[in-house]
């Protein structure tokens, strides 16, 4: 890599062919209001946003804004979820019914959840889905483990990307195992990106230093204290992650080595 | 006749199309998504599939979700 004194240049991400200026993705949960949301996701820069896909409400107020009506396909790439389904059959369907509604996009987010405690992914049933969901021609990123088996094989059936968790959903505890997600980054042949769990600006800074492509979330900005600010930060915290990451740190040692010259100390 | 929408019971016009479903509940014109009995009802088709007595009929959109 050559050497150069100012901020890295074209350091785009490619997700489904298409190039992206930032290495953030955020969900569109828990917020406030719509005003909220289009503020905070404004701040953290991201381009692409999650959405998940639920019943119209019939019979309540036809003029209450929708969430597409802020967060505009035009401007953002939306990644529908499959949040809350737990089987490969609702994940499968609720992917059809997204692409139906995003007139034909087909990049989705998939996630088949195993327990409402945990919200661990259901390894087995996203195995299928996924393959399911490849073979009817989607384009797949996918919630998974961090357990490095089961990338490779997401990679394999097909998926676009891969996203291990760093911490269970909305936990906030941040990257709980770095060594794994270590070993999927070294392993993959596609963008890998950490998918829930960061708390706070450091957690998101962690991952980037590890090297993933990208991370996404969404409670650890909607649930702050003032969601907009924790979107610049996050913003923030991508960017000096990735280049932490491209500069490539020092070596950890355990004890110290002098920052100044021993030679020519008169003393 | 008797359909099901989005989980509940709903009574309509005999021959309804899926065009005036929509145009009837007030959701013309928003981005949604359509299934009749768990398959996909692609909108460019609304105006010419008819509803049946006991259809399970779902109606989707966007919402906040990460």
């Amino acid at each position: 890599m050559s050497q150069s004194n100012t901020p890295v240049k074209n350091d785009n991400i490619f997700i489904a062919g298409k190039s992206y200026n930032s290495r953030l993705l955020v969900g569109t949960g828990k917020y406030k209001d719509l005003e909220e949301t289009k503020l905070a996701i404004e701040a953290s820069g991201a381009e692409i946003v999650t959405v998940a896909i639920r019943r119209t409400n019939i019979g309540q107020n036809p003029k209450e804004p929708n969430l597409l009506d802020v967060i505009s396909p035009g401007k953002y790439t939306i990644l529908p979820n499959t949040a809350h389904c737990y089987t490969a059959e609702d994940a499968v369907r609720t992917c059809r019914l997204a692409r139906e509604l995003l007139e034909g996009e087909d990049l989705v987010k998939l996630e088949v959840l195993g327990d409402e405690k945990t919200l661990y992914p259901d390894i087995t049933a996203t195995l299928e889905a996924a393959e399911t969901l490849v073979n009817d021609g989607f384009k797949v990123m996918v919630y998974t483990s961090d357990d490095p088996i089961i990338a490779k094989r997401l990679e394999e059936i097909g998926c676009i990307a891969v996203m291990p968790l760093a911490a269970p959903i909305g936990s906030g505890l941040g990257v709980r195992n770095p060594y794994n997600i270590l070993t999927i980054i070294e392993e993959a042949n596609v963008p890998i990106l950490v998918d829930a769990g960061v708390g706070t600006a450091s957690d998101a800074a962690i991952a980037m230093e590890l090297g993933c492509d990208g991370v996404l979330m969404n409670t650890a900005i909607a649930g702050a204290q003032n969601p907009v600010l924790m979107a610049s930060a996050m913003k923030k915290a991508i960017e000096a992650g990735r280049e932490a990451f491209l500069a490539g740190r020092i070596p950890r040692k355990r004890y110290a080595s002098a920052s100044s010259p021993v030679d020519g100390a008169f003393f | 006749m008797n359909i099901q929408l989005n989980g509940e019971s709903k009574n309509i016009d005999d021959g309804l199309t899926a065009e005036q479903l929509v145009v009837q509940l007030g959701l013309a014109g928003k981005r949604l998504a359509m299934e009749i009995n768990m398959e996909i009802v692609p909108r460019s088709t609304y105006e010419t599939v008819v509803l049946k007595p006991n259809d399970k009929v779902e109606i989707v959109r966007a919402i906040g979700g990460g």
